[in-house]
């Protein structure tokens, strides 16, 4: 179980319309460490990230072809059951999107959903996962208060404890510390972190050094295509893609003349 | 001052000007209800029913369309709330925002406003002749229901647009199924929108004479069940307005004194509840 892949992609094809977002991806998210994928803006880093627990079906006009293999199991695959696929996964936007109601009941939100009913095993998780994700102290007094009372950098700290009271194996993050100030930013950070021990971390993110501070693993995406992926020390200094060494040197991406 | 600054005031103030128009419109309808109606307007006018030759400036008053006013505009708003938001709701949850369903369902609805409620009315009341029934308090509930149905769809429609899809996108990932995120989340995110949707819908309904002139009737007694014809404030006012004497048409003013003055309370009292509701909501 340990060694086996959560996440991989097979020949992985996303079309919008026509036109092609990803291009036959195919990669092994490593477990138990933090995955970046990085790129330039509309290479397809969400659009990849979304379709690990088929988000991506929410958009209009999406059509996907090949594989995206979560424990083995091909998620595409009509018999899986979406509910169950997407509980693996906790998944923090670039801007905080916590539900209409009190502090309490966004965490418990996923607990009762998934049919948790005890009171006392809901406040015991609801005191844990915001304990881990650093947010307790500051909410303890006004859980039943209205989260979207919170300051933004507090929002994304219960968005994660909201995601993590699922109980997922993995952790995606669209960008998750764009729209923070620099020392939320780093909280996040430093508690991701701390989680990959835990969970299997996939994040997206356009900021190089934050790849550079956080990733075991990069993916580099260009145009749709997946251009170079490996273990970040190896990727950041001895890139073997002109693309990535560009890219990684905050050069213009030229073609090679044909 | 040169030319562009000009332009600028010039516009600025018709602006201002059309402000002013329709804001004083509602004050000057108000003033003439007003100072119409208040002289008419007396104990007897809403705690009676016409007595005999109220029609000519003898004794009663208008409790019966009061009550029937009342009965229709809560029964058609509950009728039809209770199918515009299966409708909305489908629309918002299940299916995608530019689906052709969505948008043919969308452009039917619209078409369905804009049909005037005289051909709503003559449509209950060819219903009604075919299914061998009377005008009744039931008929005009379901007839302006079927008036107000696309307002309040449409109403409720805008209020859901104006929800962010990552707050879809959120609950989905957090394994809910479509319904748990509709019924737990995206409703209480939506209530503020639905309360006043339901809230213009009613007071559409409540204001509408030709949808239930042929369909509720009129009568001088109180609505007293759902199979005999019902009074209505809009045709109460319509009938006393169009009698030769004086006396009786001022009391029509006081019986639209009466109908404006429920609009108001029943909006001012949404307007705070939803004030208990909104605490939550997701800016």
């Amino acid at each position: 179980m340990e060694h086996r892949t959560h996440i991989s992609t097979k020949n992985l094809n996303v079309f919008y319309g026509r036109q092609v977002i990803l291009n036959n991806i195919s990669i092994d998210i490593p477990n138990k460490n933090i995955t970046a994928i990085i790129g330039p803006s509309g290479c397809g880093k969400t659009t990849l990230l979304k379709s690990f627990n088929r988000l991506l079906e929410l958009q209009e006009g999406i059509s996907v072809t090949g594989q995206v293999l979560v424990d083995g199991e091909d998620i595409n695959d009509p018999k899986v059951e979406v509910t169950r696929l997407r509980k693996k996964m906790g998944l923090l936007f670039q801007r905080p999107q916590i539900l209409p109601m009190s502090i309490y009941d966004n965490v418990a939100y996923g607990l009762r959903v998934h049919g948790i009913k005890d009171k006392k095993t809901l406040s015991e998780a609801v005191r844990h996962y915001l304990m881990e994700a650093t947010l307790w102290d500051e909410v303890k007094d006004r859980l039943y208060k209205s989260a979207a009372k919170l300051s933004i950098g507090q929002q994304q700290r219960l968005c994660l404890a909201r995601g993590l009271a699922v109980e997922p194996e993995v952790i995606l993050g669209d960008e998750p510390t764009s729209a923070l100030d620099p020392i939320s930013a780093e909280r996040i950070e430093r508690k991701l972190l701390e989680l990959k021990s835990k969970y299997t971390i996939v994040l997206v993110t356009h900021i190089l050094r934050q790849a550079k501070r956080l990733a075991d693993y990069v993916v580099f995406l260009y145009m749709g295509n997946l251009v170079e992926h490996g273990p970040a020390k190896e990727f950041f200094e001895n890139p073997k893609d002109h693309k990535t060494r560009a890219y990684i040197n905050g050069q213009f991406i030229e073609e090679p003349a044909p | 001052m040169d030319k562009r600054h000009l332009e600028e005031n010039v516009f600025k103030t018709l602006m201002v000007a059309a402000t002013l128009i329709t804001v004083s419109a509602l004050g000057f309808i108000m003033f003439t209800v007003f100072i119409k109606g208040l002289p008419a307007l007396s104990l007897d006018m809403i705690t009676k029913t016409p007595q005999g030759g109220y029609y000519i400036g003898k004794e009663g008053g208008i409790l019966n369309a009061i009550l029937g006013s009342i009965e229709i505009g809560i029964g058609a708003t509950a009728l039809a709330l209770a199918v515009s938001l299966p409708v909305v709701f489908y629309l918002h949850i299940y299916r995608k925002k530019r689906s052709i369903f969505s948008k043919a369902v969308r452009f039917f609805l619209d078409v369905l406003w804009g049909v005037p409620s005289i051909v709503y009315g003559a449509f209950g009341f060819t219903a009604m002749m075919f299914l061998g029934l009377r005008a009744s308090l039931a008929a005009g509930i379901f007839t302006v229901a079927l008036l107000i149905m696309p307002i309040m769809a449409r109403s409720i429609d805008e209020a859901m647009r104006m929800i962010p899809f990552e707050l879809n996108e959120s609950c989905l990932a957090l394994g809910s199924t479509r319904w748990e995120m509709a019924t737990r989340v995206i409703s209480r995110q939506a209530l503020p929108g639905i309360l006043t949707a339901v809230l213009i819908s009613f007071g559409r309904g409540i204001g509408d004479a030709a949808s239930v002139l042929f369909t509720a009737g009129f009568t001088d007694s109180l609505p007293s069940s759902l199979f005999k014809p019902a009074a209505t404030l809009p045709l109460a006012i319509f009938f006393q307005l169009g009698t030769p004497f004086p006396e009786v048409r001022q009391r029509g003013y006081a019986s639209a004194l009466v109908l404006t003055v429920l609009i108001l309370v029943i909006s001012i009292l949404a307007r705070l509840l939803s004030k208990k509701f909104v605490r939550n909501i997701v800016k």
